[in-house]
């Protein structure tokens, strides 16, 4: 079947106000830059941004254009702050989560690259170590105090692990280096980072593609994301960014 | 409150901490002083993991060098050694909580003789009490040894090993040694045994900036380099 739009405002036109998307990107590296563009052009409201470890810090400029525009109304996270309290103190986004405008819920980076994952695979929930012996094994960690909803843990062979429930998303913004018509796609050195797994975790995900190939020129054994997790494909011009979370 | 004690630059502590690494380790550094220690490993048969998602990271990139799809996860341009691999995130994380991982080096704000350590959010600094967990407690939960490179001390020259633990844990019971600009503390059973102390300096000196209370090893040395 034949995905491919023509533009990446025609991709993200039908997007409705309060969704949940997930933005892969491991700081600068593999974010959809250019779907968030669109989606800034777009003003779409109420946003649910489920990110993996900073692609905002890595498209600040994208951040602080939604974050302006109250397009925002949370951020899923394992590294969502500059590192840097003062260079903190001056953001947009973090004033906005420090006055409660936006919220900013957070995990650590595997038990997020987890939850994505069983999304896509169709399991619920899953018990990890990672947490245990800090807040997170607790409660939902959030600066919105009354969303701490309390965990859940249970001890296997006497050692004790966190539940954390599965992350669907209505939507995935994917960010690859090739792919064909079909959504097959391909991803370039560190770029790849969350883009595979979000790819699963998106009820309707939306790849922007540096190379768009007729189907059968990308080499079947070297498929990272089969198509069948991608529904919409659109060709990107290759955007050159600061290598920087500074 | 200027520093008590004048010790080791950040780049011979991480030398220091360089030498618990043998060759066939796989190694995991933090952002930070762990990230020096990178510059220390040339000659020895050591894979570096990052967890952005791969396995020989080779030395930072400079000018033409510079690929901005080839970061580590400290978001520095970095290149690649023979033998690299890619692999995406869940894979990535998957390796570090099963283990696979023989040497973890972070940075961290305390630390106490227990080998519990806190080091995602500073709510004196930031105002609030959430911050940056990244990639931290999965790093500790997969952890065979778990090594903490910082100053001795925090910037107002309060102590960092401390008695308790003020800030939010990143995780209890899993820090095997601790190297700073003036002492490499071991973690035992019995608590924090001081096992070397920056040359010229004296167990209570190393205590009078220390919350924790030290054991002195039979054996305390000067730290060599």
């Amino acid at each position: 079947m034949d995905k491919v739009y023509s533009s990446v405002e025609e991709a993200v036109a039908n997007i409705e106000d309060g969704a949940t998307i997930a933005i892969p990107g491991f700081f600068a590296a593999g974010v959809p830059r250019v779907l968030l563009q669109a989606l800034i052009k777009k003003g779409t409201k109420n946003l649910t941004l489920a990110c993996g470890c900073g692609p905002m810090l890595g498209a600040a400029e994208e951040l602080t254009q939604l974050v302006k525009n109250k397009q925002i109304k949370k951020v899923i996270d394992s590294y969502g702050l500059y590192r840097s309290a003062t260079k903190g103190l001056q953001d947009p986004f973090e004033q906005a989560v420090r006055a409660s405008e936006i919220e900013l819920e957070v995990y650590p980076m595997g038990t997020l690259a987890e939850k994505y994952r069983v999304a896509g695979a169709g399991i619920p929930a899953f018990y990890t170590p990672t947490g245990v012996g800090s807040v997170v094994e607790e409660h939902i960690v959030t600066n919105i105090i009354a969303n701490r909803k309390p965990k859940e843990t249970r001890v296997f062979d006497g050692k004790k692990y966190v539940l954390e429930y599965a992350l669907k998303t209505d939507y995935a913004f994917i960010h690859a280096y090739m792919g064909d018509r079909e959504g097959n796609l391909v991803y370039r050195k560190t770029a790849r980072n969350f883009n595979p797994v979000m790819a699963t975790a998106g009820k309707i995900t939306i790849a922007e593609v540096e190379k768009l190939v007729e189907s059968g020129k990308i080499e079947p054994d070297c498929v990272h994301t089969a198509g069948v997790y991608v529904q919409r494909v659109v060709e990107v011009p290759r955007v050159s960014f600061a290598i920087t979370i500074d | 409150m200027p520093q008590k004690f004048q010790g080791l630059p950040r780049e011979m502590i991480a030398l220091r901490a360089s030498r618990e690494i043998k060759d066939g380790d796989y190694v995991n550094l933090g952002i930070g002083i762990p990230t020096l220690v990178s510059n220390w490993i040339e000659g020895k048969d050591v894979t570096l993991q990052s967890e952005i998602g791969m396995t020989k990271t080779g030395p930072l990139a400079f000018d033409d060098d510079v690929d901005q799809d080839l970061i580590n996860a400290s978001c520095q341009p970095v290149t690649e050694l023979p033998g690299i691999a890619y692999f995406d995130i869940f894979d990535s994380f998957g390796m570090i909580r099963g283990g696979y991982m023989d040497v973890i080096m972070m940075g961290a704000l305390q630390v106490n003789g227990r080998g519990d350590y806190a080091g995602w959010a500073n709510p004196a600094a930031r105002g609030m009490d959430i911050g940056n967990i990244g990639g931290s407690m999965d790093l500790c939960a997969g952890a065979t040894k778990l090594f903490i490179t910082m100053m001795h001390t925090d910037p107002d020259g309060g102590p960092k090993v401390v008695n308790e633990i003020t800030f939010p844990y990143t995780t209890k019971g899993k820090v095997n040694m601790i190297f700073t600009d003036l002492a490499v503390i071991e973690i035992t059973p019995e608590g924090p045994v001081l096992k070397e102390v920056f040359p010229g300096l004296t167990p209570e000196d190393i205590q009078s900036v220390t919350g924790a209370k030290l054991i002195i090893a039979p054996d305390l040395k000067e730290i060599e380099l």
